[in-house]
């Protein structure tokens, strides 16, 4: 069973829907115990990286994800989501995030020519940079739906890449812990498909 | 980089698609689900789903059949038709929609914008706009198309992106159905003046007017139809192949 976190960020109807699609058997919750039973968790997320953040510890469900994930069980954040993963943001200030993945969260904006529009939204080829379970179906430059304003620079957990006037990290995995900058549940069959390889892992024991 | 979108319309009445043809292997060509799913499967990038109906009742039905699709279909939706506050809006995203379009209820209160905004993220809101020729001016139209509001529409699309509007839908009245191409000045117009996505409407007869559309103005980022889809006279995959062997860079 897979856990959908429930932290009040978004709606997660579409979410929900896609993983039943797969056939697999998902709940959303909020009850730690649920996140703690599951046999992997997913950590949705849309907005501002501080106002999510909170929510998340104030749930007290931040200490749920980081010991499960610690624990091996495998965790798939997607948008904001992946973005929580990581150590910080720079979104706004300076905030903290979960510290699953190594790196921060940078503002897109400087970092592309002028002429292209931020929030990067809309389909986008990825480049795979490294082979990973979670792309076992994805060909290179199957495309996907991305709507975000910052981004993660490439680094060692990159596992794929999209184009924008600089190289967007797109998805990211160490060990159990993975991410998808882009939206899987609107990214039509290409999207099913990375949900499905999710589904297929199992725990590390 | 971001492909160029191809998105059709479907108007939906009381529970039914408006303008539903023949599909083959579609048995039901006005069942909104089924025909969402036959667009989803044949390279369609995002769905816009207008709501014509007037009644409360039709507009119950109208959510319900929304909640199915998102259920079922797994590509951006885009919903307009009938949104005139941000409760509007909380009640089509709460069915899965992923944009909202406003265009009538945005003329009204053009205070709607902001506060979507506000409320949902720039990315969310959706201006749709109905223009045509008047008197050397491009002129806002209300109430689908039947009512001059005296406004430049120019000026209102710029004032909508600077409330928060975080894409333009722009319909032509002058080309809308009459099948020539789209309307390639007005559109030129209005790229010049916002940095948010344009989405071309109104007058795309052939695969052909989507390939001088992307190639004149650059700066588009989607084409928008209805007939032409619904009737089977533009195939979305052919289309998208035609593009691409035109350097137009596409999702397949």
């Amino acid at each position: 069973m897979i856990a959908i976190v429930d932290y009040g960020v978004g709606n997660l109807f579409s979410l929900k829907s896609s993983l039943n699609r797969i056939g697999a058997e998902a709940v959303v919750s909020g009850d730690a115990a649920v996140l703690k039973n599951a046999d992997m968790i997913l950590l949705p997320g849309v907005g501002a990286f501080e106002d999510a953040a909170k929510k998340l510890r104030d749930s007290g469900l931040a200490e749920v994800v980081i010991s499960e994930a610690k624990n091996g069980k495998p965790l798939l954040g997607i948008c904001l989501g992946m973005q929580l993963l990581f150590e910080k943001s720079m979104e706004y200030g300076e905030h903290a995030g979960l510290g699953l993945l190594k790196g921060s969260i940078e503002d897109l904006t400087p970092d592309i020519p002028s002429n292209l529009k931020v929030p990067h939204i809309g389909w986008n080829a990825l480049n795979i940079t490294r082979p990973h379970q979670l792309l076992k179906y994805v060909k290179e430059g199957d495309c996907v739906y991305f709507v975000h304003s910052f981004y993660a620079k490439p680094g060692a957990n990159t596992i794929a890449t999209a184009e924008y006037g600089t190289d967007v990290t797109a998805a990211v995995a160490d060990g159990n812990v993975m991410g998808c900058q882009f939206h899987p549940e609107k990214s039509g069959e290409v999207g099913l498909n990375i949900l499905r390889a999710f589904c297929e892992m199992e725990a590390a024991t | 980089m971001i492909t160029k979108r191809i998105i059709p319309c479907l108007d939906v009445k009381d529970g039914r698609v408006v303008k539903g043809v023949n599909f083959l292997g579609l048995n039901d060509v006005s069942d909104p689900v089924a025909l969402a799913q036959y667009y989803s499967d044949h390279g369609a990038d995002e769905l816009v789903f207008y709501d014509i109906t007037a009644s409360h009742e039709g507009r119950k039905l109208f959510t319900d059949i929304l909640t199915r699709v998102a259920e079922q279909i797994f590509i951006p939706l885009t919903v307009g038709g009938g949104i005139n506050t941000v409760e509007d809006f909380d009640r089509v995203l709460k069915c899965g929609a992923d944009k909202v379009s406003v265009n009538s209820g945005a003329i009204r209160n053009p205070r709607l914008i902001s506060e979507a905004a506000r409320l949902y993220g720039d990315q969310c809101v959706v201006l749709s706009v109905d223009a045509k020729r008047v008197d050397g001016q491009f002129r806002v139209f209300a109430k689908g198309g039947r009512e001059d509001t005296g406004m430049d529409a120019i000026q209102w699309i710029k004032q909508g992106v600077a409330d928060g509007a975080g894409e333009i839908v722009l319909n032509s009245i002058d080309t809308d159905g009459v099948k020539q191409g789209f309307d390639l000045e007005m559109l030129d117009a209005v790229c010049q003046v916002v940095n948010v996505p344009v989405i071309a409407s109104g007058g795309a007869g052939g695969v052909q007017d989507f390939v001088t559309l992307f190639q004149t103005l650059p700066k588009v980022d989607a084409g928008l139809a209805a007939s032409i889809f619904h009737f089977g006279e533009v195939e979305i995959p052919t289309l998208k192949n035609t593009l691409a062997e035109n350097g137009i860079l596409v999702r397949r």
